[in-house]
C-alpha cells in the first residue's frame, strides 16, 4: 500500500469519525491501564460494537491520578471528560450522552484539568489511537515529513528548526538548531540520530506520555531530523522501565516501514531512514549523552570527556544528534505551521511550549503542555490545587535541580528565570510539597538516589555522594553539629567543580538549594528537633517511625 | 486482572530467537540480548554469560561488567514471586521508602534479597513514570497501588499470597 493510497484510507476514516453520533475514546496511557482502563474498552466495545458509537483508546489525557479517563464527543462536539472509570460507569457515562442527559448531577461539567492548556507537542494525545497508523496520518501524522521530503532542502530545514528557537527539551536548553546544522556541516558519510527517551528522573514522564500515545509523532521528527542532517539511521533510547512505550514504538516503526515512510528511498526519494530501538536497564546516568552512546553501543554507560561532542564524534565515532523526545515531538508543528508561528508562543529566548509532569501534593497528578513562562501558581490552578496541607516547595529538575519557594509562584518556568534561584527547569518533572514534608529528607532521598545512581568513574561524584549521604543521615539522626553545615556546602561545591559528566556536577544541587532556602530546617534539625516530625531526630532510639505494629495481615512466607 | 507487563521488559517475541541466534547477533545488541536471556532463565548465571561473551565473542570481562552495571540485571534467581517497589521521587512522598521497610520486615529480607524457601523476592526502582497512582509496587505483571503505605504493604502481601497459593483474584481498587 502506498502512502497515496494511505492518506486516502485515512481520510476516509476521518470522515466516518466526523460523521460517528457519539465518539468515545478510553485513555490507554500505563496509569489508566493499571487503573483497568483496558477493561473499560472492552465492555463498551463488547456493548456498542460496530455501530454508530465510535470507540476507540486513545493515548494520554492528562489527569493520570483520575484514570481511567474517559472522553465523549458528541456530534454536536460537545466534549466532556469522565474519570475514575469502571467498565459500569463508562456504560452508564455513554448511555446518559445517548439519551441526551449528559448534564447529569452525577459528574462534574468537566475536569478542569483538560483546560486552560496549549497542547502543541501532546496535540494528538488523547485522540488518535497509538497503536494504529491510520489514526496518526488523520490527525496530520507524517504531513510535516511529506512536506520536507518533497519541497525542501536539509539547509531549509535546519535554518527554519533555528529560526524557531527551540531550546532542546531535556533539560539543558541548547539551541536545536545549531545542534542540527554543527551535525549536518560534519563532513562525515555515515550519521546517526539519537532519541534520549531515558527519562531517569525520578518524578518525569512526560517523554513516557508522548511514547506511549503518540509514537508516529517521535518517529516524524526523528525521520525530519534524519534529513536534515544527513543521517541514514536513528535509534531511539528507551528506559526499560517503560516497556508499553517500547511496545507501542516497536508496532509504530513496522507500521511506517510497512507504509514506506521508513527505510529505503522513501517515497521514491533518495533518502533512507532507519529505526531502531534500544532498551535501558535501569541506570540514570545513561540520560548523559556519551553515557548514553556508550549504552546505546551495548556497553556500560559510562560517561566520558566533552569535547569530543557527539556532534563530531558519537556513535561509532560517527558524528551523531542526540536530542530529547520532546524536542523531537516539537519539529512536526515547527515544519507545518512555520518558525515565526512557534516563536509566537512563550516567552523571548524561550518560544514554544512545554510539557510539565506535575505529581506530589496536587489534586491532581499528571500531565500538561503550557507556553513556556507560565508561571507555578497558574500550573497549580489547572491541577486543581494542593491537597493535605499548604504549599511549602516544588521541585523541579528532579535530582539535578532544586526548589522553589512560594515566593517564586509567579515567577515564570523557563530555561532562564530559575537559574538565578538555584534550580533549573530540567526536563519538565515538577514536584509539588505541603507543609507536612522535611526538606532535609528530601536532600537525603536525592543524595541517596545520584549514590545509587553514580557510575562510579570519577572520584568527587563517587565519594563525594556517599560523604554528603553521611553528613545528611547525621543530621537527621539527630548527631549533627553546625560545622556539618558548613562541611556540607564545601563538599557540594567540590563536586560540582570537579565532577566528569552533568550527574555528579548536579548531584547537590538539591542540598545547595534547601540550605539555600530552608536553612532554618537544617538548624533546627541541628538543634534536635525536626519541624516536619518526618526524621529521626529527636525520638527515641528504639521507636521506629514507620508502620510497625499498625498492621495484623501476617507475611505469606 | 490487570496485565502490565512493567519491569518485566525485555524484547518481545524476537528475544528467544535472539538467544537462539546468538552467533548471528551484533555483539552491540548486548544489552538487549542480555534482557532476552534474563527473561528467559529468571536471571543472569554465569554460565549464561559465559556463553553470551563466547557466542557475542566479546570479552567476559565486558559482558560481565555490562550485567553487573545495569540495575535491572538480576545475577541471582530472584524468588518464584517478584514484587518490586517504586521508591521514585513522588512515591517516597506518599510512604513508598516506608512499604519497602515494612515489606522487608513482613518479609523478613532486605531489598534485593529472596527467602530462604525461593518463594518472594524484593527489589526497588527509581519512578516507573506512573506517578499518578503513587505509592506503587509491581508484582510480576501487575501493577498495584495504594491509598497509603499501609494499604500498599498489605495489598501487595495479599497479591504475593494469592499468587503462590494460586488463588488470585482482582484485587484492584
Amino acid at each position: 500500500m502506498t502512502v497515496d493510497d494511505l492518506l486516502q484510507k485515512a481520510h476516509l476514516a476521518q470522515q466516518a469519525l466526523l460523521a460517528a453520533e457519539l465518539k468515545v475514546f478510553v485513555c490507554l496511557g500505563s496509569p489508566c491501564i493499571a487503573g483497568g482502563a483496558e477493561e473499560v474498552l472492552k465492555k463498551l466495545r463488547q456493548t456498542y460494537g460496530c455501530g454508530s458509537i465510535h470507540i476507540s483508546g486513545a493515548g494520554c489525557m492528562g489527569p493520570c491520578s483520575r484514570g481511567p479517563v474517559l472522553r465523549i464527543q458528541s456530534a454536536t462536539q460537545t466534549e466532556l471528560h469522565y474519570e475514575k472509570m469502571s467498565p459500569q460507569l463508562a456504560l452508564l457515562a455513554v448511555e446518559s450522552h445517548l439519551h441526551g442527559k449528559f448534564k447529569s448531577e452525577k459528574w462534574p461539567p468537566d475536569l478542569p484539568f483538560v483546560g486552560g492548556q496549549q497542547r502543541i507537542v501532546l496535540s494528538n494525545c488523547g485522540s488518535c489511537n497509538p497503536e494504529d497508523l491510520e489514526s496518526a496520518l488523520a490527525a496530520g501524522g507524517y504531513h510535516a515529513f511529506l512536506t520536507v521530503i518533497k519541497e525542501k532542502t536539509p539547509e531549509q530545514v535546519c535554518t527554519e528548526i533555528k529560526a524557531s528557537g527551540l531550546r532542546g527539551r531535556g533539560g539543558a536548553g541548547y539551541s536545536t538548531g545549531i545542534k542540527w546544522e554543527l551535525v549536518r556541516k560534519n563532513p562525515g558519510k555515515r550519521k546517526y540520530v539519537v532519541a534520549n527517551g531515558d527519562e531517569g528522573d525520578p518524578g518525569a514522564f512526560m517523554d513516557r506520555t508522548l511514547m506511549e500515545s503518540d509514537p508516529h509523532r517521535l518517529l516524524e521528527g526523528m525521520a525530519v531530523a534524519g534529513y536534515a542532517v544527513g543521517a541514514g539511521v536513528g535509534f531511539i533510547y528507551v528506559r526499560a522501565e517503560y516497556p508499553l512505550a517500547a511496545g507501542r514504538l516497536r508496532r509504530a516503526i513496522n507500521e511506517a516501514e510497512k507504509a514506506g515512510l521508513l527505510g529505503q528511498n522513501i517515497l521514491g526519494s533518495k533518502y533512507s531512514f532507519r529505526i531502531k530501538i534500544r532498551i535501558g536497564a535501569g541506570a540514570f546516568v545513561c540520560g548523559e549523552e556519551t553515557a548514553l552512546m556508550a549504552s546505546v553501543m551495548g556497553r556500560r554507560g559510562q560517561p566520558s570527556n566533552r569535547p569530543p561532542y557527539p556532534s563530531q564524534k558519537g556513535l561509532w565515532g560517527r558524528s551523531t544528534l542526540i536530542n530529547n523526545v520532546e524536542t523531537f515531538g516539537c519539529i512536526a508543528p515547527i515544519i507545518e505551521k512555520g518558525a515565526a508561528w512557534f516563536r509566537s508562543i512563550g516567552t523571548p529566548g524561550n518560544s514554544g511550549s512545554k510539557v510539565f509532569s506535575i505529581s506530589g501534593d496536587v489534586a491532581t497528578v499528571g500531565v500538561l503542555e503550557v507556553p513556556l513562562g507560565t508561571s507555578l501558581r497558574k500550573l497549580l490552578k489547572i491541577t486543581g490545587g494542593m491537597t493535605g496541607g499548604v504549599f511549602k516547595a516544588a521541585l523541579s529538575g528532579g535530582s539535578s535541580g532544586g526548589c522553589l519557594r512560594e515566593e517564586h509562584l509567579d515567577i515564570p518556568l523557563d530555561y532562564d528565570s530559575l537559574e538565578p534561584i538555584g534550580t533549573m527547569l530540567g526536563s519538565g518533572g515538577l514536584i509539588i510539597m505541603n507543609h507536612r514534608h522535611c526538606m532535609v529528607d528530601l536532600a537525603l532521598f536525592f543524595m541517596r538516589f545520584s549514590q545509587d545512581e553514580s557510575c562510579g568513574k570519577c572520584t568527587p561524584c563517587r565519594i563525594g555522594t556517599v560523604e554528603v549521604r553521611l553528613l545528611l543521615e547525621r543530621i537527621t539522626s539527630g548527631r549533627g553539629i553546625p560545622d556539618d553545615l558548613k562541611a556540607l556546602e564545601q563538599l557540594c561545591q567540590l563536586m560540582q567543580d570537579a565532577s566528569l559528566c552533568g550527574l555528579g556536577q548536579a548531584a547537590p544541587n538539591p542540598v545547595i538549594s534547601t540550605l539555600r532556602w530552608f536553612r532554618s530546617e537544617y538548624e533546627e534539625h541541628i538543634r534536635g528537633h525536626c519541624p516536619a516530625g518526618i526524621c529521626m531526630v529527636g525520638k527515641k532510639t528504639d521507636h521506629e517511625p514507620s508502620l510497625a505494629g499498625s498492621q495484623e495481615v501476617t507475611c505469606p512466607g | 486482572m490487570t496485565k502490565t507487563a512493567v519491569i518485566n521488559i525485555a524484547t518481545d517475541s524476537r528475544g528467544l530467537d535472539m538467544i537462539r541466534r546468538l552467533d548471528q547477533t551484533s555483539s552491540d545488541e548486548l544489552i538487549e540480548v542480555l534482557h532476552a536471556t534474563q527473561q528467559h532463565y529468571g536471571y543472569l548465571e554465569n554460565d549464561h554469560l559465559a556463553e553470551v561473551a563466547e557466542k557475542l565473542r566479546l570479552p567476559p570481562a565486558l559482558v560481565y561488567g555490562v550485567a553487573s552495571f545495569y540495575h535491572l540485571f538480576r545475577l541471582s534467581p530472584p524468588g518464584k514471586q517478584h514484587c518490586t517497589v517504586c521508591t521514585g521521587t513522588s512515591c517516597h512522598l506518599k510512604g513508598g521508602t516506608l512499604v519497602l521497610q515494612e515489606l522487608e520486615k513482613r518479609l523478613g529480607i532486605a531489598c534485593g534479597e529472596t527467602t530462604s524457601d525461593g518463594l518472594f523476592s524484593l527489589g526497588s526502582v527509581r519512578c516507573v513514570g506512573v506517578c499518578g497512582r503513587s505509592p506503587l509496587a509491581i508484582c510480576g505483571t501487575t501493577m498495584l497501588s495504594g491509598f497509603g503505605p499501609d494499604d500498599l504493604a498489605d495489598k501487595v502481601c495479599l497479591h504475593l499470597a494469592q499468587s503462590v497459593t494460586g488463588d488470585l483474584t482482582d484485587d484492584r481498587r
